[in-house]
C-alpha cells in the first residue's frame, strides 16, 4: 500500500491548479500563466521541467478525447491472473500498441479480476478482434471479460488541488 | 432531465488529414518547454507556427482536445480510485447525474456489465476519497466496488492516432 500524503502541497499549489485546468493555446502560453501567477515565464518553464523530472507530472501536452476523434469503441478488458504471473502478463499487454492503459487492482469478494487494460478503436468488431489476437498471441488462457463503454457521462482531467 | 446528463453516444467523425494526425501525435507528450513552444513544433513538423495554433484551437473547440496541460502521477499528486456501481438499468441516468455532480469525479462511463457505472474519484488525499465513497454508499443502496490502483504498468502516455 502506497502511503498517501495527508497534506496537500501548497508551494506548487497555484501552478498545479493551472496545469490541471489547462493552459491557453497561444504563442507564449508560459508567459500567459506566469502573468496570472505573478511570476516569470522562465520560472514557470523551470518548475514544469522539475515536476516532470520528479515524476509528479507523467505527461505534459495535449489531452485528447478519443471519442471525438472517431475512436468510438472503448473497451476495458479485465483479467483474473494468478498473482505470481500478473507482472509478466501486464508487461506483455503493455507492450501491445493497442493497449493504452494497464493497471493492477485488488480483487473483491464479488470481483475476481486483478488486471485491467484499456483498448480504444474505431469499430467495436475491430477492438474485439484485437483483443482476441492479443489473447491468442500470448496464450492468455485466463478468465477475462470485455466491458465496452456504451455511454460517456463525464470526461475531464483530474482535480487534485 | 436527460439534457442535464452529457451524453456523447452519437457517433461523431472528425476527418483527420495525415498532417493533423502527425500534429496530434506530436503534441501529446514531451511538449516543448520553450518560451515559444509552437515555434519549436513548427520547425519539427514543417507547419507554420500560426497554423499550428489555429488548428489546435479548432480541435479544442470541437472537443477533440480536452485540455493542454499536465497529467499527474495519480499516487503522488493525491489519491484516487476506480469505483463501480451495479445500478438497475432504469435508474442509471439518475444515478449517473448524481455521480457527475461530485467535483471529485472526473470520468464516468456506462459499461456493459452487471457493474454498469464506472467512475474515477480523485482528491488531494485518501481521507477525501474515502469520504466520497462513503457518501455514495449512503446515497445508493447498490453493490459498490472500490478498486484503487495497486500497480501501474502503462499509465497515460498519450494515444497514438492511426
Amino acid at each position: 500500500m502506497v502511503e498517501q500524503p495527508l497534506e496537500c502541497e501548497l508551494s506548487e499549489h497555484a501552478l498545479r491548479k493551472v496545469l490541471q485546468e489547462g493552459l491557453p493555446l497561444v504563442a507564449r502560453p508560459y508567459q500567459h500563466i506566469a502573468q496570472q501567477l505573478g511570476t516569470s515565464e522562465q520560472a514557470v518553464i523551470e518548475k514544469i521541467a522539475a515536476m516532470k523530472q520528479q515524476g509528479l507530472i507523467k505527461r505534459f501536452g495535449m489531452v485528447l478525447r478519443h471519442h471525438e476523434l472517431g475512436y468510438t469503441a472503448n473497451c476495458m478488458v479485465v483479467w483474473d491472473v494468478p498473482d505470481q504471473q500478473v507482472d509478466q502478463v501486464a508487461q506483455l499487454l503493455s507492450a501491445e500498441p493497442a493497449v493504452t492503459l494497464c493497471y493492477q487492482r485488488p480483487r473483491r469478494t464479488n470481483w475476481p479480476f486483478n488486471l485491467f487494460c484499456m483498448i480504444h478503436g474505431k469499430e467495436r468488431t475491430q477492438v474485439q478482434q484485437q483483443i482476441e489476437s492479443i489473447t491468442h498471441k500470448h496464450l492468455l488462457n485466463y478468465p477475462h471479460q470485455l466491458l465496452f463503454s456504451t455511454r460517456q457521462f463525464k470526461q475531464r482531467g483530474a482535480h487534485y488541488v | 432531465m436527460e439534457g442535464i446528463v452529457k451524453q456523447t453516444s452519437v457517433p461523431y467523425r472528425l476527418e483527420l488529414s495525415n498532417q493533423d494526425r502527425d500534429l496530434l501525435n506530436a503534441v501529446q507528450k514531451d511538449f516543448p518547454l520553450h518560451p515559444q513552444p509552437f515555434k519549436v513544433l513548427s520547425n519539427q513538423l514543417g507547419i507554420p507556427e500560426q497554423e499550428i495554433i489555429e488548428r489546435l484551437n479548432a480541435f479544442q473547440q470541437n472537443n477533440a482536445i480536452s485540455r493542454f496541460g499536465a497529467v499527474f502521477d495519480h499516487q503522488r499528486a493525491g489519491a484516487s480510485t476506480l469505483a463501480a456501481l451495479a445500478v438497475p438499468e432504469h435508474e442509471i441516468e439518475h444515478v449517473a447525474e448524481s455521480i457527475n455532480a461530485l467535483k471529485e469525479v472526473n470520468h464516468n462511463y456506462q459499461r456493459e456489465h452487471e457493474f454498469n457505472l464506472w467512475f474515477v474519484i480523485n482528491a488531494c488525499n485518501q481521507v477525501e476519497v474515502d469520504s466520497v465513497l462513503t457518501h455514495i454508499a449512503a446515497e445508493f443502496d447498490y453493490p459498490l466496488l472500490d478498486l484503487p490502483m495497486a500497480k501501474g504498468y502503462h499509465i497515460d502516455l498519450g494515444f497514438p492516432l492511426w
